[in-house]
């Protein structure tokens, strides 16, 4: 099975991919991530405000089998929070990468971004 | 130890399905999506491979005895073509596992004997438990000197499960029996493409339908005839569990989560008038009373219920634990059953459930959720 994995963005070893744009680091998880948990159903996220850290938890996802938590891409503040996701969080099956994007990140240090992922290494990774 | 593979495990696997193991053997969890199968059987019909459930043969002239002694309900009212839910117990009453027992046509019945005596039975225990099943048959037989032969057929049947409203039509259009005519736990042989097939009107997702054992050999020839949803053990888990039908393992575990039939509200399996294994402990459960019992509940805030987390009262104080739980696709909204004192267990009652640390709060449900067969 082949999986989408964009090229514009960067992605962590545990399958959360990051976009930035102006500053702004948007994020979502893979394609690959949203298939291997099956229907999405709950999506539990930081409020905007809360300061995250690289790496650090940033939520939870859990499809019909299975929980899994969520780890933030670049250390910063989130500014947006994607409140379709408590109603419809099918969003993240149907559209992983578009419409099923869970938090916007003001980075303190866009630098980070280059600790992860190409999508070539990505696409290795999930191989 | 390596996992048991049902006869279809390249098939679902050249379908593209998901697997996972259960009870020791490596079974299909999802091939579409657990929604899309769900739906399936709850508006049309699917069918799931279940392979892995086990299959007891039992025979001879005190069969019957056997099956009595071991068995919590009165297999002595099952006629040929009959089945029926019992528990399986031990001397204390304690669920050891929960099965379906059918009445087979009498394989030894001819004009001579006039058919009498010889009753054979098939049950089905829960996946990985059929060897130990079939060793407490063994002992027992042994002990009380019975003459019956116990086989552990478990390698020789698929078994099938088509289930949902449309799954009549279509069994029927398979057979070359009347196999609607069947009523819920009636049972026959029937033919499909000239394979004699072991037919019941039984199920486990709270639908109409039926389950089909397969020779193990035909069994990918048969699964290629049901044309219609294939459905994995994700959405059998998501069926039963908005049925209100208990999952073994999980509802009840003999070692972790040791429970009465009554306690697991399945006391209806329970015939006091037989002599079993574990009567004498449950007449007391049922002249006493029991202490807790397992509950259905819905979650109201937000969140899901999972097995192992705490229920707790409205004061915090853990009473409680959360047997199974999911977010109910026929419903919409997080459901789950769980173990709570009596005096928490009346439907509308207010407790909560603790979620990665977070109380949420929940609401006790009559069950089977939704209306069922």
């Amino acid at each position: 099975m082949s999986f989408d994995i964009p090229d514009d963005r960067r992605y962590l070893e545990s399958h959360e991919w990051a976009l930035e744009e102006n500053g702004v680091v948007r994020m979502g998880i893979s394609d690959f991530a949203q298939d291997e948990l099956g229907d999405v159903v709950f999506v539990e996220l930081p409020d905007e405000g809360d300061h995250l850290e690289q790496e650090g938890d940033l939520g939870v996802i859990e499809s019909i089998k299975a929980v899994s938590d969520l780890y933030a891409p670049v250390s910063g503040e989130v500014t947006a929070v994607n409140e379709d996701l408590f109603d419809a969080p099918e969003l993240v099956n149907d559209d992983p990468f578009g419409e099923g994007w869970m938090i916007e990140i003001e980075a303190d240090d866009l630098d980070e971004l280059e600790t992860l992922l190409t999508a070539e290494e990505y696409e290795d990774q999930i191989a | 130890m390596p996992l048991q593979t049902p006869p279809l495990r390249g098939a679902h696997d050249e379908r593209g399905a998901k697997f996972t193991e259960f009870g020791g053997w490596d079974m299909p969890v999802e091939f579409d999506s657990i929604r899309t199968e769900h739906a399936a059987v709850r508006e049309d019909v699917g069918v799931f491979d279940v392979s892995h459930m086990g299959q007891i043969h039992v025979t001879g002239p005190d069969a019957t005895e056997l099956m009595q002694r071991l068995t919590s309900n009165d297999v002595s009212r099952l006629a040929v073509g009959d089945s029926q839910y019992a528990a399986i117990t031990d001397e204390d009453g304690i669920i050891i596992d929960d099965t379906v027992v059918y009445r087979l046509p009498d394989e030894s019945a001819t004009a001579s004997n006039g058919g009498d005596g010889e009753a054979t039975y098939l049950f089905v225990p829960n996946a990985g438990t059929d060897e130990e099943t079939h060793e407490r048959w063994i002992s027992y037989r042994n002990e009380w000197d019975l003459e019956t032969t116990v086989d552990n057929r478990t390698d020789e049947y698929a078994m099938f499960a088509v289930q949902g409203p449309n799954a009549p039509a279509l069994v029927d259009d398979l057979t070359d029996e009347a196999v609607t005519e069947l009523d819920r736990f009636e049972a026959r042989y029937a033919t499909i493409d000239d394979v004699t097939c072991w037919i019941a009107r039984t199920g486990y997702t709270g639908e109409d339908g039926f389950e089909l054992l397969v020779p193990w050999s035909e069994a990918e020839h048969i699964w290629s005839l049901v044309e219609c949803q294939p459905c994995g053990l994700g959405a059998r888990d998501t069926l039963r569990i908005e049925a209100g039908l208990l999952l073994a393992g999980q509802d009840f575990d003999h070692e972790s989560d040791p429970r009465t039939p009554y306690e697991a509200g399945i006391g209806f399996t329970v015939d006091l008038e037989t002599e079993f294994v574990g009567r004498d402990a449950l007449e007391r459960v049922h002249d006493d009373g029991v202490e807790e019992q397992l509950v259905g509940f819905q979650l109201i805030d937000r969140g899901v219920p999972r097995h192992g987390y705490d229920i707790t009262n409205t004061d915090g104080r853990v009473v409680g634990t959360v047997t199974s739980g999911t977010m109910s696709p026929s419903l919409g909204h997080p459901i789950g059953l769980g173990y709570v004192p009596v005096e928490y267990a009346e439907p509308g009652t207010t407790l909560q459930v603790v979620v990665r640390g977070q109380s949420k709060k929940a609401r006790v449900e009559t069950t089977p959720f939704i209306d069922t067969v």
